[in-house]
């Protein structure tokens, strides 16, 4: 069993929790001048993306996790599973809903992801910062209107709805950011 | 990890020159007060034996020491001050690095510097006030009140506990109480005292100027007298300026005896704990035995001081060179 002393704490480690993975957050050496020394971090929770605080006494060891980030393509769901293949190896995966979770709507056929795999399990899925998706359902396009800045709810084909801007018609790509779900700009094939 | 940049000292260079100023205010500040400035030798035969700080070691082999003889760098300059203080210097102050294993972090760093200075005459409330004489001044506070705190006062105020009187049972529903989980198995209560201190009390204290904290249980005396009215308290305290531990002083114990039996229990903790055993001091203990001058004694550390003067976030904002970078 690989362990991590709390000297090598920072950024990114992932270790074991009460039987759950985690990512360091941030790791804080405190020591009052004459007393015990601790770590004191803020961990994500790889399963659920909750972040918590824990307090380590300095020098204790923690077992690592054993977590793999690795690029592979989204090619199909499957009504059960995510299925994604390793681009070199050919290697599938399947992912089941609850690793996938609110992402499923920013996962488009052929996209490359990075999959987490805990255990050779996949336990979460970060899809591409920017995504292009069609739009399939929004109010009608107020044709050259590009500057009252105002903006209306637009429903993709993946399912994800993204606020855009009122000229956007149905059949339009959009480019949205998948990290703050924004709308960026209109996309060509 | 090197990269191109990496020759760059970590603090502006108009950091370093403000930090220059705070270091010659500082020397004035003594030389008004009649306050010799020594110098004494960072390595030492012997070394600290408090378990909770550890000494860097490295051997000196050279004219009459062939085998080799291993020695410590200083974790503080308190033991040969003392000595200078047995000998009759009077008040004497040190400004220099100090070295420490194991810590670093944006308020720690291996080596750092600090001001160490000891007062014959005074007790911890008269060193606490010229204290805040130096400080204030340089973190500008001038005027602004001085607050002092017990220990006992500043846990209650501001985790509602009792840290003299409370159980190590009832100081764990404490810290659970603050969001502090893990350490199921932990029944030492200085543990849960110091978990209890920085993640509650430390980051209240000290917000709108300096906080001394004062009279400490006795298990955390360190070198401090014990009250004679009261022996559960130690004669010790603790600078804060929000949030940041700034200095401790102590009423220095001057019993040899009393010294010995500290130095005797540390090693043991550290023989339990399995750490590295370490020569004690013996020269301080005779300089002890022979007969030291009632006084206190404080260590400020000068890169949080200056850090705090210029309102940065990290050490490394206001040192030339860290851990990361030397």
């Amino acid at each position: 069993m690989a362990t991590y002393s709390t000297s090598e704490f920072k950024r990114g480690l992932k270790i074991m929790l009460d039987g759950d993975p985690y990512n360091i957050v941030e790791n804080e050496f405190v020591k009052p001048g004459k007393g015990q020394a601790f770590n004191r971090v803020r961990v994500r929770n790889l399963k659920t993306g909750r972040v918590i605080e824990r307090t380590f006494k300095s020098g204790e060891t923690v077992e690592a996790a054993d977590v793999m980030d690795t690029d592979m393509q989204y090619l199909y769901n499957d009504g059960e599973a995510y299925h994604f293949m390793h681009p070199e190896s050919f290697e599938q995966i399947a992912a089941d809903a609850s690793a996938i979770g609110d992402e499923a709507k920013w996962l488009k056929e052929q996209d490359m992801c990075i999959v987490t795999l805990w255990n050779g399990v996949p336990i979460s899925v970060t899809p591409p910062n920017h995504v292009i998706l069609t739009v399939v359902e929004t109010d009608p396009g107020v044709r050259g209107d590009t500057a009252t800045g105002g903006t209306k709810p637009a429903i993709c084909d993946t399912g994800a709805v993204v606020q855009v801007p009122l000229f956007i018609d149905v059949g339009d790509l959009l480019k949205v950011d998948t990290r703050s779900g924004e709308y960026v700009s209109r996309a060509k094939e | 990890m090197t990269t191109s940049s990496d020759w760059r000292p970590t603090a502006p260079l108009q950091h370093l020159q403000q930090r220059a100023r705070i270091l010659a205010r500082i020397r004035a500040f003594f030389a008004e007060r009649g306050v010799m400035e020594v110098e004494t030798p960072v390595l030492s035969t012997a070394a600290i034996t408090d378990p909770h700080i550890e000494s860097f070691a490295t051997r000196y082999t050279g004219p009459g020491h062939a085998p080799g003889t291993m020695l410590y760098l200083h974790t503080s300059p308190e033991f040969p001050m003392k000595r200078l203080l047995a000998a009759g210097s009077g008040p004497i102050y040190q400004l220099g690095k100090v070295f420490r294993q194991g810590e670093a972090g944006r308020r720690h760093n291996p080596e750092f510097t600090l001001l160490e200075w000891y007062r014959p005459g005074f007790d911890h409330h008269a060193l606490m006030d010229e204290v805040a004489a130096l400080a204030a001044p340089l973190l500008g506070l001038e005027g602004r009140c001085v607050e002092k705190l017990s220990y006992q006062e500043a846990f209650l105020r501001h985790a509602a506990i009792d840290p003299l009187a409370a159980s190590p049972d009832e100081l764990k529903a404490c810290a659970r109480g603050l969001g502090i989980s893990g350490f199921d198995d932990e029944s030492e209560r200085n543990v849960w005292l110091d978990l209890i201190l920085t993640h509650a009390v430390e980051p209240q204290l000290g917000r709108d100027g300096l906080c001394f904290i004062h009279d400490y249980p006795a298990s955390q005396a360190a070198l401090a007298r014990l009250n004679p009215a009261k022996p559960q308290l130690a004669e010790r305290f603790e600078l804060y300026y929000r949030g940041v531990e700034l200095a401790n002083g102590f009423h220095e114990l001057a019993d040899a005896g009393e010294q010995r039996k500290r130095f005797v229990a540390e090693l043991e903790a550290r023989k339990e704990q399995g750490l590295d055993m370490v020569p004690l001091d013996e020269r301080l203990l005779a300089a002890l035995e022979a007969g030291f001058p009632p006084c206190a004694g404080v260590a400020l550390g000068v890169d949080r001081l200056v850090m705090l003067a210029l309102g940065a976030e990290s050490l490394a904002e206001v040192m030339a060179f860290t851990i990361d970078n030397c």
